[in-house]
């Protein structure tokens, strides 16, 4: 019987990366699920992430997050987007040495010939006031399968060394 | 290596329906997982009963944002739990959400939670919700409900995967 939860492809950075990019993702899959453990060496507390799909940029995307830094918890949205919003998806390289995110995103029907849905859980809890938690509703406008991902960081910095990337398939079939 | 997440039953829809039905659920995993994409023919939120109960045996708290603002809102005492704060989408925009059952063979109260996101570029919601089921039996069958004359759309799909511990 064939595997239901499958790893596809895994990357942990031995030197930092502007970028991440998963290629050639097979459709042999229902839904993909992305697991990062991510740090960049931007200079604020936390960073947002931005989501690309099958190298797409133009205005595809759109994205409702709930947020909940220190104070309370609040909600924002952006529409026909270059790209999915992780907000406060990543821990920046003033926040306390050794620490990392821990993000999932969820990608179901990857495959199926309509608008793709996305969601994602992330946690970067810093120590300080720059504690976030946050669930973001994404949308790719397209019908196209999803063939690649590309994660970016917003500030512009690089992934750092030992920035990890965990790109599982899960079938039903 | 052992298998630990198992696919049990998944449910494409060729046309519409009013509900989705998982029966006979196995007691053979430790907690369940279920993943549902789907779109709705009227506005509708989306119900969910364990073993067919009608009871007032639910509870359940939501955190939501919709794009403007967040808030909290708790049930108790309800016939059901109704997935996320809004209805879901209709008109081939999709709802996804992913329900994680916990221990779901035990002899106590049954724990769930829910994720939810919906978002047709122009508005959106995102939720998470915390669930409570007021009985001791095992969970044998998850009905999917929907409110009115709504049905589910041709193209959604439930799926139930079941996760081991040992």
């Amino acid at each position: 019987m064939a595997s239901t939860y499958a790893l596809v492809s895994s990357q942990t950075l031995a030197s930092s990366a502007a970028s991440v990019t998963f290629s050639a993702i097979p459709s042999t899959y229902t839904d993909l699920v992305l697991k990062m453990s991510t740090r960049v060496n931007a200079a604020q507390g936390v960073d947002n992430l931005w989501l690309t799909f099958n190298g797409v940029s133009g205005t595809s995307y759109s994205s409702t997050w709930l947020y909940a830094p220190t104070t309370s918890p609040t909600s924002s949205s952006q529409t026909s987007d270059a790209y999915i919003r992780l907000t406060a998806a990543t821990v920046a390289d003033n926040a306390i040495a050794n620490l990392f995110s821990n993000d999932e995103i969820y990608i179901p029907s990857y495959v199926a010939s309509q608008y793709k849905p996305i969601s994602s859980s992330t946690a970067p809890e810093a120590n300080n006031a720059n504690n976030n938690r946050l669930v973001n509703a994404g949308l790719f406008s397209s019908t196209a399968a999803i063939s690649s991902i590309n994660i970016t960081s917003q500030a512009g910095g690089s992934f750092m060394v030992y920035s990890s990337f965990y790109l599982y398939g899960i079938s039903n079939a | 290596m052992a298998t630990t997440y198992d696919k049990i039953a998944t449910t494409t829809l060729g046309s519409a329906a009013a509900s989705i039905t998982f029966s006979s659920i196995a007691a053979s995993w430790t907690d369940l997982r279920l993943v549902l994409v789907a779109s709705v023919d009227t506005y509708s939120p989306g119900w969910i009963r364990f073993n067919s109960d009608s009871g007032n045996n639910y509870s359940f708290t939501n955190l939501d944002g919709n794009g403007s603002y967040a808030s909290s809102s708790q049930y108790s005492l309800y016939s059901k739990i109704v997935a996320g704060k809004r209805s879901l989408q209709i008109s081939s925009n999709w709802t996804f959400y992913t329900l994680d059952i916990f221990s779901y063979t035990g002899s106590t109260y049954k724990t769930s939670l829910l994720s939810e996101s919906a978002d047709v570029n122009g508005y959106g919601d995102a939720s998470v919700q915390v669930n409570l089921w007021q009985s001791t039996s095992a969970i044998t069958s998850i009905n999917l409900l929907l409110s009115g004359t709504a049905n589910y759309a041709a193209g959604t799909t439930a799926t139930l995967y079941g996760i081991k511990a040992a």
